[in-house]
């Protein structure tokens, strides 16, 4: 996860011709990062409608821009936790986006064996302590991970949903992180909806009232502009880092898609939906780079061209891959030497 | 006769006691405006007022807690916890408080409310989308725990549950929710808490188990009688308290008993049942045995829940499997 191993294996994957200077190289990068969680995204939804991905299917198309730009933000021993709409947390970190998948289609070379499926992952060689599917179990794990973390100078990220902040998690941990100056960055992304419940029906005060009343620094940043997302994550990290305890990020998103597989009513216009797809993270990174940083707009589809044969390959192997037998006989505990 | 659906049962026995009731309320989170992830409450915010049924945030500590302080105050508030996995973010205030208050107030005021909740496996959710948590609260004096397999059983221990004056836990399966059975309005109002139901009769093996279980268990007894094996099955409906009394009396006549949950193993109330009958019915005992899923977390794969759940199939194979359970003759 450290950016310098990132960087050069993105921009290897983006195609780069030299032309074009060394930050566009690295949001190049990021953009086909991006592209890569939409286009897996897409895929997974085609998935569970042919009932190949079970149970219930969290997607964040529409808040790519939010894990990249935090992802580039931190070093290789980091760590993050997410939460079960965690798809772009995970391929942020560096996940194979082929184990990745491969787990949701519930085959035994899946990331955890078949075992843990879209809510519960985990890829900790990637710095993933896990996707949690219990609203605030995110933020938990990353305030636990941030004592461990401490020792070693590294951090922690938890990403979280704006309905997170209700729960009795959210406070307890926010807190006992600020007392013991633990290194955790909180993530909110606040994507206007706890499922069909708009956030302000249910967060009076608005978010980062919060934590500023717990004393923690807070910033709020527009989190369809993985730029911006980027700078306000590295500065939260420095500070982090420097030891200054915990810090809160509120992110303003939106999600594309349905809360999980289907949503039983009507709770969005289509205005707002529209007026959101007018801001979107993918097509903002794109016109920046080819008005800002000289990109043509060759270079721009031949990453989509080279993600779209990404995913038609990961596609036509997960597919391919065994499901992993019940015979096994799996041991209840690990084992001493584990 | 009419078709009901298990979770149209639920919601008309919600409905009923809504408009019996003025102090019943009914909240949750996305339960009002969305009527629920699974679809049960539709509509019930427009027929009795948004004072009544309402939304809230996502924050069970709090919805327990309201509905322990509501309800020790004259209210009887129903609230849904939407996966029963989320009860570990509700425990302290139904562990620590609701269960216990009416003992330790001496009896100064009851603690009516219910929490219904969807319980249960093969959905492909995964390790926290799917427990039945009825063993965390097993070993906690005052409370009960209601588990129907029908619709119109459903609807009565609902209606049961809320006028009761225990704090109620109410399982739903999910697998159930969809279910649809006949009823022709013969069936009583109130199905009593604490009483079993015997659904199918036999000599042979008695079957004790509740909710997806009755149906597995009822087709396994199918199969298991072409090979000879008269099984009686018996519907708990109600995990706590336990109806040893039904389960004994069956065992009287049958001497061996095979209990069937979906859960672990260990701690669960399959074990309870059998240590209830071992007290009770040693001397006419066979055989007691139980069959639950191992002591790990679900797993998400197909064929891995597939295996991990106690369904038809394991129920025949742990029948068949049993060694002395064949009566004489049987193939
Ligand atoms: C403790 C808990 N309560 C309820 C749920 C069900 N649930 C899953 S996602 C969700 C909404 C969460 O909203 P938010 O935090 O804004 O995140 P978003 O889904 O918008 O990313 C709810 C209520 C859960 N998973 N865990
Ligand atoms: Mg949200």
């Amino acid at each position: 996860m450290s950016p310098a191993k990132r960087s050069t294996k993105d921009a290897a994957a983006a195609g780069g011709n030299g032309q074009v200077g060394e930050e566009a190289e690295a949001y190049l990068a990021r953009l086909r990062t991006m592209i890569l969680i939409r286009k897996f995204e897409d895929l997974v939804q085609s998935l569970f409608l042919r009932g190949e991905v079970y149970g219930s299917t969290h997607l964040c198309s529409g808040q790519e821009a939010v894990s990249v730009g935090v992802a580039a933000a931190l070093g290789a021993d980091d760590r993050i936790a997410a939460t079960y709409r965690g798809h772009g947390h995970a391929l942020a970190c560096g996940m194979s986006p082929q184990k990745f998948l491969d787990e949701l289609i519930g085959r035994e070379t899946g990331i955890c064996g078949g075992r843990a499926g879209s809510m519960n992952v985990v890829d900790l060689e990637h710095g993933l302590i896990g996707c949690f599917g219990i609203v605030g179990g995110s933020l938990a794990a990353a305030t636990g991970a941030a004592l461990a973390l401490r020792r070693t100078g590294n951090v922690a990220v938890g990403f979280f949903g704006d309905g997170a902040v209700n729960q009795a998690y959210f406070y307890e941990c926010a807190n006992f992180a600020r007392v013991l100056g633990l290194p955790v960055l909180y993530v909110c992304e606040n994507n206007g909806y706890g499922e069909y419940t708009p956030t302000e029906a249910v967060t009076p005060g608005g978010i980062v009232g919060r934590p500023a009343a717990l004393d923690i620094p807070v910033s709020q940043v527009d989190g369809q502009d993985v730029w911006a997302v980027h700078a306000a994550a590295l500065e939260a990290v420095a500070e982090v880092r420097a030891g200054g305890g915990p810090f809160f990020l509120e992110a303003r998103t939106y999600r594309y898609t349905d809360h999980g597989r289907g949503d039983p009513i009507k709770y969005r216009s289509d205005e707002e939906m529209e007026e959101w797809r007018q801001r979107d993270p993918i097509d903002i990174a794109r016109t920046r780079l080819a008005a800002e940083h000289g990109v043509e707009a060759a270079r721009l589809d031949a990453l989509v061209a080279d993600v779209d044969a990404e995913i038609a390959e990961l596609r036509s192997r997960a597919l391919a891959a065994p499901f992993p037998s019940p015979d096994v006989t799996v041991p209840e505990f690990a084992p001493a030497e584990a | 006769m009419a078709e009901l659906e298990f979770r149209k049962a639920i919601w008309q026995a919600l409905d009923e006691e809504l408009a019996r009731d003025e102090n019943v309320i009914f909240f949750g989170e996305d339960v009002a405006k969305a009527g629920g992830v699974f679809q049960v409450t539709p509509g019930l915010r427009d027929r009795h007022g948004e004072d009544r049924v309402f939304d809230t945030p996502i924050s069970e500590l709090a919805l327990s807690t309201a509905a322990f302080g509501s309800a020790v105050c004259g209210l009887r508030p129903v609230f849904e916890i939407m996966f029963a996995d989320f009860f570990a973010l509700a425990m302290d205030s139904l562990v620590n408080q609701a269960a216990k208050y009416w003992y330790l107030s001496n009896g100064q005021a009851p603690v009516p409310l219910v929490v219904r909740s969807a319980v249960g496996g093969g959905g492909r959710f995964g390790a926290i989308h799917s427990q039945v948590p009825a063993p965390w609260f097993q070993a906690i004096p005052g409370l009960k725990i209601v588990a129907p397999a029908t619709p119109a059983h459903a609807k009565g221990l609902l209606k049961a549950s809320i006028r009761d004056n225990n704090p109620v836990l109410f399982f739903e399966h999910k697998r159930l929710y969809s279910l649809s059975a006949e009823v022709d309005g013969s069936e009583p109002e109130l199905v009593p808490l604490g009483s079993a139901e015997t659904v199918r009769e036999g000599s042979d093996l008695t079957i004790a188990t509740a909710m997806k279980g009755v149906h597995d268990s009822l087709a396994a007894a199918a199969e298991l009688a072409t090979l000879g094996i008269d099984c009686e099955v018996i519907d708990l409906r109600t995990l706590r308290p336990l109806d040893i009394d039904a389960v004994a009396a069956s065992v009287e006549k049958t001497g061996r008993l095979l209990v069937v949950e979906e859960g672990p193993r260990t701690g669960g109330w399959a074990g309870e049942v059998v240590a209830s009958i071992s007290e009770r019915c040693l001397g006419r005992l066979d055989d007691c045995w139980r069959l639950a899923t191992d002591d790990l977390p679900l797993p998400y794969s197909p064929p891995l829940e597939d295996a991990f759940l106690p369904g038809t199939e394991a129920i025949v194979r742990a029948v068949r499997e049993r060694g002395g359970v064949m009566p004489e003759g049987a193939a």
